[in-house]
């Protein structure tokens, strides 16, 4: 992948897959690191299926054998000198509290360092498939921060779908002017 | 500078339009969106479909959506368009400038964009 924002939708797209109604991305950056924080409410991995997710020979696709998201994500982070880390907890496990925790970490001074790249497209793509699930973003930076949570836009627009195009628009345009303003 | 005010007011210009539209939704532009789609430059693809169907008036008939690996990774970005009644058409290698004149031609013009379909594209 050439962005991590990238990565970061791909992996996200497992927490709407895993029937998360809460998902939380939190990007934490400071002069030398940058840790990126994927936590759902899904339904979560056994300890069986967590092990084999970083295997590119595993996959739950039925299109094809391989499944390379968790593995794109985890080379990117180590080959930073950083690492990722998985935490999971079925349903079964515990009916209230399961959900799955993905916690990438990376070296900014790494030469092998993968820019974020264009996260507010990947916000708007995952908005744009959100359905009734609500996405809170967060990302705090030496001197700053930006924040979403679509629970409060849900508030505004009322029966108006997030997916409405003209409403994808205006985040679009709404977090990049945060940006702007930040930078 | 963008304010919840301001998506208020979108939420008000919607909701006649929104009324209208049930049951005209006939065009479905549906975008693979899986590691492979990703990776081979899907986002901005969807992101052009999303605003051009806004941009160029069509929203009242079309609707963007994603879905997983559609088992073609070799030819993604791809776009399949359902509409009723017709058959569907898959559009590969796709690009933001492509999608456009998709939505133009296609989705605006009712006349598929012949040589960018999985049978006709130069690959």
């Amino acid at each position: 992948m050439k962005e991590l924002s990238l990565n970061i939708l791909d992996i996200t797209q497992n927490s709407l897959a895993a029937n998360a109604k809460n998902v939380e991305i939190v990007i934490d950056e400071n002069e030398k690191t940058l840790r990126v924080t994927i936590k759902d409410d899904g339904r979560g991995m056994d300890e069986e299926t967590l092990k084999r997710v970083s295997d590119p020979f595993y996959t739950t696709r039925t299109t094809r054998k391989v499944g390379l998201g968790i593995p794109f994500f985890k080379l990117a982070a180590e080959q930073t000198g950083g690492s990722l880390t998985i935490q999971s907890t079925t349903e079964s496990a515990d009916p209230i509290n399961h959900g799955t925790l993905i916690c990438a970490l990376f070296y900014k001074d790494s030469i092998d360092f993968t820019p974020v790249g264009d996260i507010v497209s990947t916000l708007c793509t995952l908005i744009q498939s959100l359905g009734n699930v609500n996405l809170v973003y967060i990302h705090t930076f030496p001197g700053g921060s930006i924040s979403l949570d679509t629970s409060v836009l849900k508030k505004t627009l009322g029966e108006i779908p997030l997916s409405e195009p003209e409403v994808i628009m205006w985040i679009n345009e709404y977090l990049n002017e945060q940006y702007d303003n930040n930078v | 500078m963008k304010s919840l005010e301001e998506l208020a007011k979108i939420r008000e210009r919607m909701l006649s339009k929104i009324a209208l539209r049930e049951g005209e939704n006939d065009i479905r532009i549906v975008v693979g969106m899986a590691t492979c789609g990703i990776a081979a430059g899907a986002r901005p693809v969807l992101n052009t479909l999303v605003e051009e169907v806004a941009l160029q008036g069509v929203a009242d008939r079309a609707t963007v959506s994603q879905t997983g690996c559609i088992g073609i990774c070799q030819f993604e970005p791809v776009v399949e368009v359902f509409e009723n009644g017709k058959e569907k058409v898959t559009y590969v290698k796709m690009t933001p400038e492509m999608a456009k004149r998709v939505v133009a031609e296609h989705i605006k013009g009712g006349k598929p964009v012949v040589e960018y379909t999985i049978g006709n594209a130069k690959i």
